[in-house]
């Protein structure tokens, strides 16, 4: 290894063990030599350990979307089933027990281990590149969050497949989830594997935060953020806070159900509202976290399409924070036919009507950006342009039900079905399409095809809508959610067979985005650094980027780094040809949180298997409680103690200690 | 302005240096989420308790006897762990090793005091959702409390070794920001269970 | 058409909700039909015909252009607002139950609903299972109990639902403004047979909802034929644990009561009508009618069945 290119600054009147306490980190240009050096110090080493033990965060992005694609696969085929069923009155392909089952899990598996993974996905391959650095703050942790999210999916899965999967909708009422009226392991799977897998999305959260505050290049002031950034970290914080709430409500209801402890235990002096109240306080935000970053790959998308900044950058900022914020008020929404005092529904109900308004200044401002803009019309436009149409539509129900006395009749009824469904496609599914259409030429190289995203949109797209567009009807027509059939005399089964033949349409435009996402790793045609012209700094990497992103750090002079001669607004300047050379080992840069000013060179964690060791171990743990084995969970909590032991135990190469002497 | 600095550089620190570097963000995230966690115990306490017909709380008067000295205990192990950070601070081994220990000691005995209350308490887990609250709530407490034991021994056993110098530390100082949390939310539930019940609630 | 429906109601309360369901429909579509609008126009006329490899071909655009998100607010603040107050009006109007209401106690079950009414001069109670009867042009103030899970309570022309949940009481208000039977659905996921966990409210006019409540307040008649006895029998001992006919040692709670049974139009919650081969089929096979019922196949033999139905059939 040639030597590195500035000298060791010791500390004045220091020793050897106080050696590069700090330096000046040299300035340059890249060089062949120079990325040829980085290649080799941050290159994941090839072979089935290199597979398990790597940190780089693209891999770790690419593994979290192909595995929530994976999982989107799985519960839709799970819905289709279910329209099978629902396609005519009084149909028996399914029996209440199989149908109760298959509801629930889809509705687990779409929204935990779909929607907030393949966003968690995408941010992590993207963040780093961004933000012009080199990886996230914490990259063994972004290992665990992923192992930790397959263990947690496998775990919850094991259960359906023996027959046992979550039977009581995804919000798992009590008190049907408690033994006495659920004695099957449905629930215990349920509730353990979504504390495994929060575990996932806390330490996912942390790390978004802390490189969010940390890890940008210099210039990168917080109103240069792309908006991917402020949905993501909105999320984030979010997360962080919301979490524990779910993960204590399961564990509470896990105890109840396993040890005769009395939290929701009318008998007891329990309270069935509690899980109500612990679950919506974590499940609203919730939905926003799963919207709001996707919200922000539309903001970031669509301008590159219509060849102009984002109109109203700030306000659509600050509509992401406020969004959520709000977000955390409006709860009890979901509990308006429970008995609540008036006072407290009135409140609510003005809250959930408000909310609308920052919500809508995204639409409003992704409206005048194509209005004020040149758009082109291309796959990856067309998915981000379709999700103000059908946001606006999952928006307006929103509004309707957002009224207490109004949401009494269509709560509980397929309206509400309707409802989530425009918001979960329309503001995750279809930017999420929209994103791989974008980004898919950095990730791989290749471009994907045109035509067939195309096709593939406007599959997707009818099938959709002739899927739940009517079932606003439907739910207006008096048809309850989770029923597993309905009598011939509700009138019902024309409009639900129209629904079924929809959805059956949908799947085709699935399997067209998937067909073209595979022909594409292969057959694309290469796409080079930035094929769409766009102005973020990961298009000016090689496509796919380099394992060390960028072999001189970057410096920020406006949000849009690639636009800057073009559009004139400035005269400063991002310089992407010399930054600091940091080569002496595994280095990364650390910034000032506000305005991004270079605070600290940080040594980063090479490889390794320990991420993927604690979440073996805790899937040895969480089986262990499942089964009630306590040997087996006892063995599982040695594995992940002794894991945590090795990771935290200081290490002179990432600069915990000094070195060791007598 | 990002473009000067990069112009007529200045030397930076190079990893963690005295107790800034990257890490203590991590333990701030983690701190904020354990906080939250214990934050919605004590919701379920107080909406369960405001909700179910009283008397709810199965002691008005709970015995403080052993519980507020069993605090002190905890607060002055925060002053052993202080103490012994501020000791890193200068390399002074042998001090920071007697406060990590006097720490650890203190806590294990914390520990005990609490498993001898809940041995002496008249109900168990499965009495009414007042006693499974009671016991979940302090039961979770004590999860960290002996989790934040083994942080404690790994600090000793670290500085023994010698790792931790006057600019290398910050492991040492987000172990004792562990400790200090663990003891500022024994506070709030102590409060939660062993004082509201003398204001009235749910009495 | 559409028995469960609730664009239209016949109630106090629906008379209040619907119109302003009905706004906030109009606004909703009004709302999407412009914004759909605006971005195929803004499509149509703006788009650049170039292919996707020829984006760096087109000049940036950079007009400011904020201003027209606050315009978009602006106008959209007018139907929120208006909607917000429009739903505190709607909630104060009906919020309390009006007038002297009559007092029914529902107790939701695994998969029906008991309901109970009482005499306020004698104290006396009946019990009626999946037919709730109510006066028209009456309030009617509903105590809404649970037996094990959270149900919810819901007469779709009639009212919004309520939730029943167990460990509190729940108290809902309905009034039919129009004679009618109004069809209603539990509108909570509670287990199995959610699907068909169905009632009937039916307004009756003042007179003959009297008349109604005098006949469910009798106990049954005495059975008159020798077959009917041994059906009594063969009722008392094989059902009576779970089921109650007043007047017969059959007391049990755990079922619906069935001391009237032939006046109610459906059994089943809803699920079947009340016919003599549907009653059979009911009796003799519960789990295959509605798999999962807490009412377990019976195992019944032909000429039992027969003295049974016979049994069953006198009580008017």
């Amino acid at each position: 290894m040639s030597p590195p290119s500035a000298t060791a600054a010791v500390a004045p009147g220091g020793s050897n063990r106080e050696q590069s306490i700090r330096r000046t980190p040299t300035i340059g240009p890249s060089s062949n030599e120079l990325r040829e050096r980085l290649q080799r110090i941050w290159e994941t080493k090839p072979g089935l350990y290199g597979w398990l033990a790597t940190v780089d965060h693209k891999e770790i992005g690419i593994r979290y979307i192909v595995t929530a694609f994976v999982m989107l696969v799985i519960g839709g085929i799970e819905a289709l089933i279910m329209r099978v069923q629902l396609a005519g009155p009084e149909q028996t392909l399914l029996t209440p027990q199989q149908y109760n089952m298959l509801f629930s899990t889809h509705g687990v598996t779409m929204i935990f281990l779909y929607a907030s993974p393949i966003l968690s996905g995408f941010s992590n391959y993207l963040w780093p590149l961004l933000f012009g650095s080199r990886d996230m703050a914490f990259p063994r942790l972004n290992a665990l969050s992923y192992w930790i999210y397959l263990a947690a999916g496998i775990f919850m899965y094991a259960g359906v497949f023996v027959g046992a999967g979550p039977n009581d909708g995804w919000f798992n009422y009590v008190p049907y989830a408690q033994f006495r009226y659920d004695p099957g392991l449905n629930i215990d799977f349920y509730s353990l594997g979504m504390i495994f897998l929060g575990i996932s999305t806390s330490v996912g959260a942390a790390n978004f935060i802390v490189t969010l505050l940390r890890m940008r290049a210099p210039g990168m002031s917080i109103n240069r953020l792309p908006i991917i950034i402020w949905g993501t970290a909105t999320a984030s914080f979010a997360n962080l806070l919301i979490v524990p709430a779910v993960s204590l409500a399961f564990f509470l209801l896990w105890l109840d159900r396993q040890f005769h402890t009395q939290f929701f235990q009318v008998s007891g002096g329990g309270q069935p509202l509690l899980w109500q109240h612990l679950f919506w306080m974590f499940g609203h935000p919730w939905v926003y976290a799963i919207v709001l970053p996707a919200m922000g790959m539309v903001s970031d998308g669509l301008p590159v399409f219509c060849r102009r900044p984002l109109v109203g950058y700030a306000p659509v900022a600050l509509a992401t924070v406020a969004t959520m914020l709000l977000g955390f008020g409006v709860w009890v929404h979901h509990m308006f036919a429970t008995g609540l005092p008036g006072l407290s529904l009135a409140f609510f109900s003005a809250a959930s009507i408000l909310i609308a308004v920052p919500s809508a200044i995204s639409v409003f401002s992704w409206i005048a950006t194509i209005w004020l803009g040149r758009p082109v019309i291309t796959a990856a436009f067309l998915f981000f342009a379709s999700t103000i149409v059908l946001f606006v539509i999952g928006g307006v129900s929103g509004f309707m039900t957002a009224s207490v006395p109004v949401d009494w009749e269509l709560t509980d009824t397929y309206f509400v079905v309707a409802h989530l469904h425009y918001v979960l496609l329309g503001i995750n599914v279809f930017p999420v399409m929209g994103a791989t259409h974008f980004w898919f030429p950095k990730f791989t190289g290749r471009m994907m095809d045109e035509r067939l995203g195309r096709w593939s949109f406007w599959t997707t797209f009818t099938g959709f809508n002739v899927a739940f567009l009517p079932m606003h009807l439907t739910g207006l027509w008096g048809m309850p959610r989770r029923v597993y059939t309905y009598p011939v005399e509700m009138g019902l089964g024309p409009i639900n067979m129209v629904s079924t033949v929809g959805s059956f349409v949908l799947a085709i435009g699935f399997l067209l985005f998937f067909i073209n996402v595979l022909r594409s790793r292969t057959r694309g045609a290469p796409a080079g650094d930035n094929p769409w012209d766009a102005y973020t700094l990961e298009w000016s990497t090689s496509s796919p980027p380099p394992p060390y992103n960028f072999a001189v750090i970057p410096t920020v002079a406006s949000r849009h780094m690639l636009w800057e001669d073009q559009l004139g607004e400035t005269r400063e300047r991002s310089n992407l040809e010399e930054g600091f050379i940091l080569d002496h080992g595994k280095e990364a840069l650390a910034t000032s949180a506000l305005d991004a000013e270079p605070q600290r060179i940080l040594h980063m964690p090479d490889d390794t298997i320990i991420p993927f060791v604690l979440a073996a171990g805790m899937l040895v743990l969480f089986s262990g409680l499942l089964v009630r084995n306590w040997p087996i969970t006892a063995i599982g909590g040695l594995i992940c103690a002794a894991d945590l032991v090795a990771w935290f135990w200081p290490r002179i190469s990432l600069l915990e200690r000094g070195p060791a002497h007598g | 302005m990002a473009e000067l600095a990069t112009a007529t550089p200045t030397p930076l620190p190079v990893g963690p240096v005295r107790d800034h570097g990257i890490g203590r963000g991590g333990m701030f995230a983690l701190i904020a989420s354990e906080a939250a966690l214990f934050g919605y115990l004590l919701f379920s306490y107080y909406y369960t308790g405001a909700s179910a017909p009283t008397p709810w709380v199965l002691e008005a008067h709970p015995a403080l006897k052993l519980a507020l000295p069993n605090t002190l205990i905890l607060l002055l192990s925060s002053v052993a762990i202080w103490f012994a950070e501020r000791a890193t601070r200068h390399e002074e081994r042998a001090k920071a090793l007697i406060g990590c220990g006097i720490a650890f000691v203190l806590g294990t005995i914390f520990v005990a005091v609490q498993m001898f209350e809940w041995k002496a308490k008249a109900y168990g887990l499965a009495k009414s959702s007042y006693a499974s609250l009671y016991y979940i709530t302090t039961g979770f407490h004590m999860a960290h409390v002996v989790v934040g034991l083994a942080v404690l021994a790994m600090l000793f056993v670290w500085t023994g070794l010698g790792y931790f110098t006057p600019t290398r530390r910050i492991v040492f100082t987000n172990g004792s920001y562990y400790w200090h949390f663990v003891d500022a939310i024994w506070l709030a539930v102590f409060t939660t269970y062993y004082i509201t019940p003398y204001l009235g609630f749910a009495t | 058409m559409h028995p469960l429906g609730y664009l239209s109601g016949s109630g106090a309360q629906t008379a209040s909700v619907v119109p302003l369901m009905r706004f906030m429909l109009i606004v909703s579509i009004v709302v999407t039909v412009v914004i759909v609008g605006l971005v195929i126009w803004a499509i149509m006329t703006k788009r650049e015909p170039v292919g996707p490899r020829s984006l760096r071909t087109i000049a940036l655009e950079h007009r400011d252009g904020v201003k027209w998100i606050w315009t978009g607010l602006a106008i959209s603040i007018v139907p929120l607002l208006a909607t917000a107050l429009w739903t505190v009006a709607v909630l104060a109007k009906t919020g309390s139950v009006p007038g002297a209401p009559l007092t029914v106690d529902i107790v939701a079950k695994r998969w029906w609903w008991d309901a109970q009414y009482s005499d306020g001069a004698t104290g006396e109670r009946f019990g009626v299972a999946n037919e709730i009867h109510i006066p028209v042009g009456r309030p009617v103030l509903l105590h809404l109990r649970s037996a094990d899970v959270i149900h919810s309570f819901w007469v779709p022309k009639l009212a919004g639902k309520t939730d029943v949940i167990p460990g509190q009481v729940n108290a809902m208000w309905i009034q039919a403004d129009a004679p009618g039977r109004y069809r209603g659905q539990c509108g909570e996921f509670c287990g199995a047979q959610h699907a068909h966990m169905a009632f009937y409210v039916v307004a009756d006019p003042p007179l003959q909802f009297a008349q109604w409540e005098r006949q469910q307040m009798q106990p049954a008649f005495p059975p008159a034929t020798v077959q009917a006895s041994a059906g009594l029998s063969y009722f008392t001992q094989h059902c009576g644990r779970c089921h109650s006919v007043r007047g017969t040692p059959a007391r049990g709670t755990f079922g619906p009561d069935l001391t009237h049974l032939m006046s109610r139009e459906t059994i089943a919650a809803g699920m079947l009508q009340n016919n003599p081969a549907a009653l059979s089929g009911w009796v003799e096979n519960a789990q295959i009618v509605k798999p999962g019922a807490l009412m377990p196949n019976q195992h019944i033999s032909g000429p039992d069945l027969t003295l049974l139905r016979a049994y069953l059939e006198t009580l008017r």
